[in-house]
């Protein structure tokens, strides 16, 4: 900056709002590009499952990122593998015959009738030439291995029917806490509430004896049962959204003289079917990741574990195998992603209203 | 919050009547109403006595048993020994402890600031494409658990994750051999690993504090613009304040969660607790006492004491919630 210069006094309108554009401009450059910047960071990981799964067992440890192999050339009935060779006018790239300590013989692969090439210099300098090969053949091997349409239409079918379960019991519950007025309703509600709290390890020891009493380890039923009684994160999310609805058309259909079961059926839950989409998709994505109600149940039963169950095992078995892990991992991965992306909005809304309103 | 307010004459004795109502002041539509309430309420009153409180109760008779599940008609009363041998003879509970609370202690402060820090940059104004980033941000948080922490672990991995072979790559230095970064082998990373394998879990909070950024009246940012608050100021006396209740509802859940982390540990290790017990998180203990060994007694003792840390814990984070969580007066 120059000081001998005095700075000017008087700034017009149209040099303020120029410089505001300007620092506009520039803010939002750079907070979108920190955005993209650690957006590529977060999604990595993605990127890394999907390039590991398409690599053979050597690729894994020899290429860093993409699955690559050396190239090669077949000449004269034999595999050579083909290098980067710098000469004067630029670089080729040639299959190495014959392996010298100061000189080499080369093959162009592109032009091999014009016979072996002499250069001079170390080949072990040269930088071999690495050309993409995919092995998509994991994901067949570790389908076979796993046996996923098995693993796939257990978790699926758990999902399924839990959901429905799941959901209409909540329905209910969440409705008689939502409309109606009793002895004890509010602490009925905070006990409710509590059990989101309560760690689930103290019903487990004597609900295992019991379910093991009564033959039920080793079956989905002690999963799958307890899930038609409601619970506590569905009733708020739908007595929130209850709420939401005004009372009129209730108390019009009661006037008709529909009781509060006709009412719930024909004038809630057609209103609701945001919130009851929304508490579908968290117990759907809830059945799929859920992990140790099954492991405990299913760990002797190995033909009808879910995914999550199953990928477990599998790994531990195929440790040494990354690439047939990362494609195991990727089909069960893909399935939620897609679904997220289809339902975001209503799934969004759900988590907000859970989170913010409590 | 107690709401204080000016009540007109009378006001009193009606508030009394509503909440103390005498049975014959019910008419018969009321009495239908609260039954039809009882019963459309009755699938949680049934679940919750026959799948909470029945077997909370028969869980503290078995803590006071010798009963192992394989030979039932052998269990016997022990009164306090199974709490006495996991209070005192059996170091495993305190290691396991040690373990959970302090991977406790190096997550949650790095899962609340990444989320609140997350969750600012998707909130700011100079963000193109917001809602694009909104998305791609959150999606990972609907990957299955057992997907990511398979993937984790082998970005992890010491010779062939990308995570050394960058740090190779920009710092020169060789992390990926036998002297390198042993990410998963490595007592004291443990904690640090374990923190960036469940990263991607970071999805609900994110959004919540996102909502909770978006829920700040922007006129308290004008004002406080005017008085010449610069960014870091706005930040420290108003968007941190007014979002504690958010940030104090994610620590409540994530400490609740943490005390029982099972899945990443359990599917990278079993029960070996490897590296060096650094993986035996106190659920994993439970784990193996309760349904390995099958030993029901003391695996409802150790299901209780998990509960009592977990009480303590929430009573202490309640208590300390008077002095920093703000809750604002329209929100009571």
């Amino acid at each position: 900056m120059n000081l001998l210069v005095p700075r000017r006094q008087v700034t017009t309108y149209d040099e303020v709002t120029a410089r505001i554009k300007r620092k506009r401009l520039l803010m939002t450059w750079g907070v979108t590009t920190l955005a993209v910047a650690i957006l590529s960071v977060w999604l990595m990981p993605l990127a890394y499952a999907g390039v590991t799964s398409l690599k053979t067992r050597s690729q894994v440890a020899d290429a860093p990122i993409l699955p690559t192999e050396i190239a090669t050339f077949e000449f004269e009935d034999r595999k050579y593998e083909v290098f980067e060779v710098p000469f004067d006018d630029g670089d080729r790239e040639l299959a190495l015959v014959t392996r010298g300590r100061e000189t080499s013989e080369f093959v162009d692969p592109s032009d091999p009738e014009a016979g072996l090439i002499t250069w001079e210099g170390r080949w072990r300098t040269l930088e071999p030439v690495r050309s993409l090969s995919l092995a998509w053949g994991n994901y067949p091997e570790a389908w076979e291995l796993i046996n996923f349409p098995r693993l796939l239409f257990w978790t699926t079918f758990y999902a399924t029917v839990t959901l429905f379960g799941a959901v209409i019991s909540s329905a209910f519950v969440a409705y008689g806490f939502s409309r109606f007025r009793f002895r004890g309703r509010g602490v009925l509600f905070m006990v409710l509430m509590a059990t989101i709290i309560l760690p689930p390890a103290v019903t487990q020891v004597p609900s295992y004896a019991f379910f093991s009493w009564i033959g039920w380890t080793g079956t989905w039923l002690p999963l799958i049962v307890p899930q038609f009684f409601a619970n506590a994160y569905n009733v708020f999310l739908l007595r929130q959204y209850f709420f939401t609805i005004p009372t009129e058309m209730e108390q019009a259909a009661a006037g008709d003289g529909a009781g509060a079961l006709r009412t719930f059926f024909y004038v809630i839950l057609p209103q609701s079917v945001p919130a009851l989409t929304a508490v579908s998709l968290f117990h759907f994505f809830f059945a799929w990741n859920d992990f140790f109600g099954p492991l405990i149940y299913l760990v002797s039963n190995r033909d009808i574990q879910p995914i999550s169950i199953g990928l477990t095992f599998f790994s531990g078995v195929y440790d040494s195998e990354p690439q047939l892990i990362m494609a195991a991992s990727f089909i069960p991965l893909a399935i939620p992603l897609v679904i997220f992306f289809f339902a975001q909005r209503v799934f969004i809304q759900g988590i907000v209203i859970t989170g913010v309103d409590k | 919050m107690a709401t204080t307010m000016v009540k007109p004459a009378g006001w009193g004795r009606l508030r009394l009547d509503r909440t103390r109502p005498k049975r014959q002041e019910i008419g018969p539509l009321e009495r239908r109403r609260a039954r039809a309430g009882l019963l459309f309420i009755s699938p949680w009153l049934v679940g919750f006595l026959l799948f909470y409180l029945l077997p909370m109760v028969a869980s503290a008779f078995f803590s006071t048993l010798s009963f192992q599940l394989a030979t039932p008609d052998e269990a016997e009363f022990i009164g306090l020994g199974n709490w006495q041998r996991a209070l005192f003879n059996d170091p495993n509970v305190w290691r396991a402890w040690i373990v959970t609370l302090r991977f406790a202690v190096i997550n949650l402060p790095i899962g609340l600031v990444v989320a609140f820090g997350f969750a600012l940059l998707l909130n700011s104004d100079y963000l193109r494409s917001r809602n694009l980033f909104r998305t791609l941000f959150y999606a990972p948080s609907v990957v299955p658990f057992i997907a990511s922490t398979l993937i984790f672990s082998q970005i992890l991995n010491s010779q062939t994750g990308w995570v050394n072979r960058l740090i190779s790559f920009l710092f020169g230095i060789d992390a990926t051999g036998v002297d390198g970064i042993r990410w998963l082998d490595n007592p004291t990373l443990i904690p640090l690993t374990y923190t960036f394998i469940g990263i991607w879990g970071l999805g609900n909070a994110i959004l919540i504090n996102l909502a909770g950024l978006q829920g700040v009246p922007t006129a308290l940012y004008e004002s406080a613009s005017i008085d010449g608050a610069g960014w870091w100021r706005r930040m420290w006396h108003i968007t941190v304040p007014m979002v504690s209740p958010v940030i104090f509802y994610n620590l409540v859940l994530g400490l609740v969660g943490l005390l029982q982390y099972f899945l990443q540990p359990f599917v990278l290790n079993g029960t070996s607790g490897y590296p060096q017990g650094a993986t035996n998180f106190y659920m994993i203990y439970f784990y193996k006492q309760a349904f390995q060994f099958a030993q029901m007694g003391y695996g409802a003792t150790l299901a209780w004491i998990l509960f009592f840390v977990a009480l303590a814990i929430t009573i202490v984070v309640f208590g300390t919630a008077r002095s920093w969580v703000y809750y604002s007066a329209e929100q009571t």
